[in-house]
Parts: structure tokens; C-alpha cells; sequence
């Protein structure tokens, strides 16, 4: 009985799946999918080669730094680095003092002690930096709609995200002629601007870094071409996504040898255990 | 690996080879107890303040406002902290007591910095079981000895916040702390 | 509990005897992964998952109350509390990435050890109850799994939510009213998020409990073996403890070692990019994927592309979408018939040629429906699925029937001794399939 209705049941789902397999193919065959701009001028992020890649890698301080210089002068104007505390600039090289001067800079929120209302004072070192808008509604009236996305977690919220930041900052361009002619439809709106690396390939962001030299490095660091300062920033929130990297890695590679050593004496110890016993 | 041990084991005796067989067993065992003790360290530090509870663990206090014999609360690690402006006739009184004679022996010198006798700070916490003491507040029941007075048992804390009478067995703490200027101290 | 010849337990410390003697919990942990336990002497590697997938529970509850102690079950704060965790609690990164890995390698042991079950035929009788309460823990861990996904609040988190949540939607009439119920609102909110965490934190318990359930059913019968021949006798078993224990030893170094390469090498490579966005309602992900241990099951969902309508008429009978959901509830409940389905007498694949070509092809099969199942919803992968699908169900429901009627399978061996002793003099003769034969020890051992 059990059997006869198993068969049943089989039978029934593989029928309707074979059924809409058939309806499938022969949709697919008399309306077959239509190419689309994204499928044909999409490209996966270029590699920048970054000093963090790999078991060992770890973040280069200098670069980091660089890096947080042209967030602060280029990317803070419109995007925050909401969950990152300046506190936390320790691990970039800054000492005390120079994490409060970075964290004075900046306004946080406050209530005033006397009036009870909204007010803001200089930040601390304890404080995250300060979200640039109060609220999305804020954020999207002031950039045509286009809500500037926080940045703190931005290296991890993209598929091979330093990468894929890199990218997408040295990447702007003219849109290809090639994909106008093909796709008529797809031409770069009013107001968007064209990105191979970004998803449906025009993004409302305007080219950030627009010449080199935008932002003077200090004395000993390199010529801060378009290329480096999008390398540098793309480390910087590599750092703001995984601040725990290095102790990650370093923690790892201690726990993986001691169980290494483990498994071959547990290996052993069994292989002794059943010396005796053919199995 | 485990042929070429087989093969030495096979050369030993039988004495031998079952001691190092007993070794090897006991390595790997142990190997799983070190393992298993330095697993136990992130269990057990994940518990402690984190980074942001121990950003938090330094206040900074502006002393302008407070007039002598005044007082106000504020907070300091979660925790209340009194800071005082003692008038003459405050300080006088704590000096006139012999320190020797009290339960936790202490003079208002080594409880103020040198030279800002006249600033008492101290946690608002009873050293009893941890109740606020009342006393800072403008008409708060200062205690018989015009200091705090704990509402919960019953401690009385003279003008140097001492304990005096009650169940508390120590003064009231004296958290660390510097004058980063003449108006203002930094807790911490 | 299970042989006549089963060692017994004899307290050799004073204290142990004196406890044993008021609670024989010493005793009760002794028969049953103690020396006290007789196991058939030739399991093989594939034996090692049951032991570890405890191992695996037990990392996950570790780790999962860790994580309570920090995390915040609000959809205001949810999201940068995890944040908080990884950030500035000690360890917290830790935690969060051995939970995160943990649960993915509870899955990935679970699967090879419901695989085994199934190539070794221990679902057959006596062990029917194993089996059943094997499943019943594989749909908790699917629902655990699932909504612990939710309570980081990303982007992922809430359209899962959504998502899964409107599968309910699909049951005609009261499908919306339940869908609205499960939420606690007409969108993933405050409230869903609340009662996700304390399901998730209850669950794992409830595990725990069927788990004690799995293993007393296991030791009625006692564990099945490579050759499915019963335990003839003593020299047919060694006990659990020490042989199993230093085996299950080395399998969890082996284990561990790979999850630890996960957690600190890789520790997102299995997760998805957009659940470090916070949850936004008014944006959808472009692709919506639940995490990959659902991938089969997701692919026999979006399978379903047809409605059943009576011909000619145009009356819909059941929609694409409801069939698809009645199909991938199916094909985790079709498990719970497999005994009563598979009627060969012969349990062990080894001995079954026609039924191992099959069994071959399932996996297969599965692994298809997971790289479907991790797509976008497009062609060609919607098509392959609809193949792959219908191969699972036939395989299940058509397949495993026919086959048992029809196979003429290998003569098995007299007993479990018998087939150890005949393996060392015709090395090789066995055709097991590459990896899954007993014969993956070092021969050397022996």
C-alpha cells in the first residue's frame, strides 16, 4: 500500500516536472532569453593584489591610513562609517593623541547638559563616527534619491568586496559605443553615470576620484594617482569591514598547528588501539 | 607515519612496545585536555567589559559650578560618583578626628590630592552592599556625621566620607583621578 | 543493552560506586559510548559522522549562548549588536564565525551521515525507529538552522524571512492568515525577529532530547555495519570504548581542523555578502538564496513552473507555486516511508550492483539540485532542476521499489568476521565504490 502510493506520488510530481521541463523547452526554444546589457558588459572586479590576501596577509599601516585620509576627504561628505569607533584608529598607527584630534574634528550628537535639547559636541574617542544624514529620507533628498550606503561593512557586503571597492572607484568610463548600438534601451540615464563593475552597470554615485593628486599624501608615501587612492581606500574599508583580520589569521594558524600535532597523535593512538584487531 | 611505528614496534620487545603504546594513548588524551583548557579562554573572556564598556571608562567632570558645600552626582563606570566641595567647617571637623580610632583609618590628605583639600571625590557606592548613599543632593539626609548616610542599613559617612557608624566595613572609595585643570578632573 | 556479551559496568572508583549505585548514570554512560557498547568491528570512516555531527551540536550550543549573552533580539539594534560582537566583545569574532561555520559543518556531517544511511541501508528493519528519529532532527535542524539565519537582521535575513514565511502563503484559504501568524505581522519585524531568537534558542534543546531518542533506539538493535550482516556473535564486535572513541578521535581532529580552516581563513566563503547590509523592506536583494545546505530544496521549489489544470478547461487545480511548496515538503517527508519503500532484504549497497549505480546517481542528482539551487531563478538552471527534481522523486518513490524487486544482489558474506578475515586474503576483490568500501583502512593496521 505504502509503495503504491509512494508511486503515485512520484509519479505525480515527476510528471508535472517533466510537464513544465516540456513547457520550458519550448518556451526557451520559440522565446528564447534576451540578452541583456548587464549579462554582456558586466565585469568581475579586477584584482589590486592587497597586502591582506592570504593565510598570512596582513594590512599594511601606512596604506591604511593613506586610506582613511581619502575617506575623510573624499568619500565622508556623503557616506558614514556608522559602526567604526575612533577608538578603534589604534590599529591604523594613530596614538592617543592624534585619535583625538581625528575624533574632536568631527560632531557627534549630544544633549546639552543645561537645556535638555539636541546639540552636538565635539566627538570622543569612545564615539562612532557620526552618521552624515540623520535618516534615509535625509540621505536620499539631498542625493537625488540615491541613499549613500554606510561604508563600515561595505568590503564585506560585496562579493570579493576590497576588490570589487577598487574597482569600482578606477573604474568609471564613457559608455562603450558598442553596448549603445547594441542595447539602444540601455543608454546611462540623466543624472547616472556609467560602471562596469557595478551590478546593472550605471550608478548615481558621480566619479569620486576624478585626478590624481586629489589628496596630498605625506612625505615617503606614493604619488597618489586615481589607481592608489582607490587601492588605499578600498584597504582602508577592507579594515572598517574586519578589523579582527590579523588577530583572525594569526589565532588560526596556532590553532590549526596544535591540532595537526593533535590528529597524527590521535591518529597513532588509534592505529595502536587496533593493532591487534583485524577489521 | 603509522607503518614506520608498526615497523620499530615490531623489532621491540613486548615490554616495549606496549609502554610506548601507553605513551602515545596518553599524548593524545592530553593533547585533547590542552586543547579542550584553551578553548576555555575565549568562553570565559568573552564574559569581561568589551572594548567599547572600557572606552567608556574614563569621565571627565567640570568643578566650576560646584560651590562649597555643595555637592553633585554624576557617573563614572556605570556607577554613581559624588564629587564635593567641602566648606572650612567641613574640613575642619574631618581633621579634628583621630584617624587611628576609625574602622578603616584614613585622613582627609590621603583621600583628597595635595592642595585641593577641599574636593572629596568619591564612588556613590556604600561599601556595605552597594546602595547609593544619600547626601549629595541639596536637603538629602546627611547622617549623623554631616557626611553620606545610606538609607538601606544604615551607614553613616563623616564630611570626609568615612564610615562612622553602620555596617559598612570600609570608607567610600576614592576612584582614581587627576585635575586636568583647575576646574576640571578626569576620573579614570 | 544490546548483546548478551556486552561488558559490564564495574565501578573500580569508590565514589563512582557509590554514585552508580544511587543513580546509575556512570552505568548508563558506560553502555552507551562506553566499553559497555558491543559495535560490529568493521565500521568504516563513514561510521565517524554520527559522533561528529554530536560534536557539532555541541560547538553550536557553546557558541549559540555565547552569542546570547551579547546579541540583542530587536529589529532596531539587532544588526550592530552583531556588529558589537564582532567588534568589541572579547573573542566575539570568534563566536560568531565558529557559530556561523559551526552551522554549515552540523549540515555538511549530517549529510554524509543521512548518505551513508542510505548507501548501507540503515533504515531497514530493526532499525526503522533510527532512522524516522534521524529525520525528525534533520527538519529541526532545518528549521533552527533557518531561523537563526534571520537574527542578524541583514538583507538576507529579512527576505529569507519573508521568503520561507510566504511559502505558508501558498496553502489555499488560510495560507496568509497563517503567514501573518507566523510573523506576527504582514512583514518580518520586531516581532518575528523576538520569536526567532527564542525558537532558535529553544530547538537546539528539543535536538539534544530526540538525539538521546536517536541513540537509545540505536543501541536496541545495536549499529548496522559496511556488509549489513547482523552481529553473529562476540567475535563479530569490540566495544564502543576504546576501539570507536580513538577512531571518533582522529575523525574530529580531521573535523576540526577543517572547520578551524573555515572560521579563520575563509569565515564568510559560505555565507552571503548581502546580509552585511541591514535589513531594508523598501529593497529586495537582486538574488535571493537561502544559505547552502537549503539549495537542494530551494531548487525543488522554483522547479515548479506549471499549474495543474484540468485540460482544455483552464481550471487551475493546484498553482505552480503551491505544488512546488507541497514538493519540497514532499521530498524531506518521502524519508519518513523510505523502510517501508526500499524492500530489499539486503541492506549493504555493497552487495547491491543495480542499486548502487543509483545511489551513485542521487548524489549526483543532489549536487545538480544544489548548484540549481544557489542560481538565479534562469535558464538554463530552472530546466536542469525540473530534471534533476523529477530524477529525486522517481528515484525515491519509483525507483527504489522496482529495484528491489528486480536486482539480484552479491552473496553476502556469513558474517561480519568472516568478511574481515576474507578481505585481508583477496585484497581488492570487493568492488566497493572508491572511498566507500571498509577497505579504506591502512591494511597495514591490521
Amino acid at each position: 500500500m505504502v509503495r503504491v502510493l509512494a508511486f503515485l506520488v512520484g509519479l505525480f510530481f515527476s510528471g508535472m516536472l517533466l510537464l513544465s521541463f516540456i513547457w520550458g523547452g519550448v518556451a526557451f526554444v520559440s522565446e528564447p532569453p534576451v540578452p541583456t546589457a548587464e549579462k554582456e558588459f558586466h565585469k568581475h572586479p579586477e584584482k589590486a593584489g592587497f597586502s591582506f590576501e592570504g593565510p598570512f596577509g596582513k594590512y599594511d599601516r601606512a596604506q591604511l591610513q593613506r586610506g582613511f585620509q581619502v575617506y575623510s576627504e573624499v568619500c565622508a561628505a556623503c557616506h558614514s562609517l556608522h559602526q567604526v569607533a575612533f577608538r578603534s584608529l589604534a590599529d591604523l598607527g594613530y596614538n592617543e593623541a592624534e585619535i583625538k584630534a581625528i575624533a574632536a574634528a568631527r560632531q557627534v550628537p549630544a544633549v546639552d547638559p543645561n537645556t535638555g535639547e539636541a546639540t552636538t559636541r565635539e566627538g570622543a574617542p569612545a564615539d562612532k563616527f557620526p552618521l552624515v544624514y540623520p535618516n534615509n529620507v535625509a540621505a536620499a533628498a539631498a542625493n537625488n534619491n540615491a541613499i549613500p550606503p554606510d561604508l563600515s561593512l561595505i568590503a564585506k557586503a560585496r562579493h570579493d568586496g576590497a576588490n570589487y571597492v577598487y574597482s569600482l572607484l578606477s573604474g568609471y568610463q564613457d559608455q562603450p559605443a558598442e553596448l549603445v548600438r547594441k542595447f539602444p534601451d540601455a543608454k546611462t540615464g540623466e543624472g547616472l553615470h556609467y560602471n562596469p563593475y557595478f551590478a546593472n552597470l550605471n550608478l548615481a554615485m558621480a566619479p569620486p576620484l576624478v585626478m590624481d593628486g586629489q589628496v596630498t599624501y605625506g612625505e615617503g608615501q606614493p604619488k597618489p594617482t586615481i589607481d592608489q587612492m582607490a587601492k588605499d581606500v578600498s584597504a582602508f574599508l577592507m579594515w572598517t569591514a574586519e578589523p579582527k583580520m590579523e588577530a583572525r589569521k594569526s589565532t588560526g594558524i596556532a590553532v590549526v598547528i596544535f591540532l595537526l600535532f593533535a590528529t597524527v597523535l590521535a591518529y597513532m593512538s588509534y592505529q595502536n588501539i587496533w593493532a591487534n584487531k583485524k577489521h | 607515519m603509522a607503518t614506520e611505528v608498526q615497523g620499530t614496534e615490531a623489532v621491540m620487545d613486548e615490554g616495549e612496545g606496549v609502554r610506548r603504546r601507553d605513551f602515545i594513548n596518553i599524548a593524545a588524551v592530553s593533547f585533547a585536555g590542552v586543547g579542550g583548557l584553551a578553548v576555555l579562554y575565549p568562553l570565559v573572556t568573552q564574559m569581561s567589559p568589551s572594548a567599547d564598556v572600557l572606552a567608556q571608562a574614563t569621565t571627565e567632570v567640570d568643578l566650576s559650578a560646584i560651590q562649597p558645600g555643595q555637592a553633585i552626582k554624576t557617573v563614572f563606570r556605570s556607577q554613581p560618583l559624588f564629587v564635593r566641595q567641602l566648606t572650612e567647617k567641613e574640613i575642619a571637623e574631618a581633621d579634628a578626628v583621630d584617624a587611628s580610632s576609625l574602622r578603616d583609618p584614613q585622613t582627609l590628605e590621603e583621600r583628597t590630592i595635595e592642595g585641593k583639600k577641599q574636593w572629596l571625590v568619591t564612588m556613590g557606592v556604600c561599601t556595605h552592599l552597594g546602595c547609593v548613599p544619600l547626601g549629595a543632593g541639596e536637603g538629602e539626609n546627611k547622617g549623623e556625621y554631616g557626611g553620606y548616610f545610606c538609607p538601606c542599613h544604615g551607614s553613616h559617612y563623616d564630611t570626609a566620607a568615612r564610615i562612622r557608624k553602620g555596617p559598612a566595613p570600609k570608607n567610600l572609595v576614592v576612584p582614581e583621578y587627576q585635575f586636568t585643570s583647575d576646574t576640571a578632573i578626569l576620573v579614570g | 543493552m544490546s548483546f548478551p556479551w556486552a561488558e559490564h559496568y564495574t565501578p573500580k572508583n569508590p565514589v563512582m560506586k557509590w554514585v552508580d549505585e544511587r543513580l546509575p548514570l556512570p552505568r548508563l554512560v558506560y553502555n552507551a559510548v562506553g566499553a559497555g557498547y558491543p559495535v560490529p568491528r568493521n565500521l568504516n570512516y563513514f561510521w565517524n559522522f554520527g559522533v561528529l555531527a554530536g560534536v557539532a551540536l555541541t560547538i553550536q550550543l557553546v557558541t549559540g549562548i555565547v552569542l546570547a549573552m551579547h546579541y540583542a533580539a530587536n529589529a532596531g539594534v539587532a544588526f550592530d549588536s552583531v556588529e558589537h560582537i564582532m567588534r568589541d566583545v572579547n573573542s566575539g569574532w570568534l563566536m560568531r564565525y565558529a557559530h556561523a561555520n559551526g552551522a554549515s559543518f552540523f549540515f555538511i556531517v549530517v549529510y554524509l551521515h543521512i548518505f551513508r544511511g542510505l548507501y548501507y541501508g540503515s533504515y531497514k528493519a530493526p532499525r526503522e525507529m533510527v532512522w524516522l528519529l534521524g529525520v525528525v532532527i534533520f527538519l529541526l535542524m532545518m528549521a533552527t538552522a533557518f531561523m537563526g539565519y534571520v537574527l542578524p537582521w541583514g538583507q538576507m535575513s529579512f527576505w529569507g524571512a519573508q521568503v520561507i514565511t510566504g511559502l505558508f502563503a501558498a496553502i489555499p484559504v488560510v495560507g496568509e492568515p497563517i503567514q501573518v501568524w507566523l510573523l506576527g505581522g504582514f512583514a518580518p519585524g520586531n516581532a518575528a525577529l523576538n520569536r526567532f531568537f527564542s525558537l532558535h534558542y529553544l530547538l537546539p534543546f528539543v535536538i539534544a532530547g530526540v538525539i538521546i531518542l536517536h541513540i537509545w533506539a540505536l543501541h536496541i538493535p545495536g549499529s548496522s555495519n559496511p556488509t549489513g550482516v547482523e552481529v553473529k556473535g562476540p567475535q563479530d564486535t569490540v566495544p564502543f570504548h576504546p576501539y570507536y572513541t580513538a577512531k571518533d578521535g582522529f575523525g574530529l581532529g580531521v573535523f576540526l581542523i577543517l572547520l578551524a580552516l573555515m572560521v579563520f581563513f575563509a569565515p564568510n566563503a559560505l555565507g552571503h555578502p548581502d546580509n552585511y547590509i541591514p535589513a531594508n523592506p523598501l529593497s529586495t536583494p537582486a538574488h535571493i538564496v537561502p544559505e547552502w545546505y537549503f539549495w537542494p530544496f530551494y531548487a525543488i521549489l522554483r522547479a515548479f513552473t506549471m499549474d495543474l489544470v484540468i485540460p482544455f478547461t483552464g481550471i487551475v487545480l493546484i498553482p505552480a507555486k503551491l505544488l512546488g511548496v507541497m514538493a519540497m515538503f514532499a521530498s524531506i517527508l518521502l524519508l519518513f516511508f523510505l523502510p517501508w519503500i526500499d524492500t530489499s532484504p539486503v541492506r549493504s549497497g555493497n552487495y547491491r550492483p543495480l542499486f548502487k549505480k543509483f545511489w551513485w546517481l542521487l548524489i549526483l542528482d543532489v549536487l545538480v539540485l544544489g548548484y540549481c539551487g544557489g542560481a538565479p531563478a534562469e535558464e538554463p538552471w530552472v530546466m536542469i532542476s525540473q530534471i534533476a527534481s523529477a530524477y529525486y522523486f522517481a528515484h525515491f518513490l519509483i525507483i527504489l521499489p522496482i529495484i528491489a524487486s528486480i536486482e539480484r544482489p552479491l552473496p553476502l558474506p556469513g558474517s561480519i568476521t568472516e568478511a574481515v578475515l576474507a578481505k585481508g586474503k583477496f585484497e581488492g576483490e570487493q568492488s566497493a565504490p572508491p572511498g566507500m568500501g571498509s577497505d579504506t583502512q591502512p591494511t597495514g593496521a591490521a
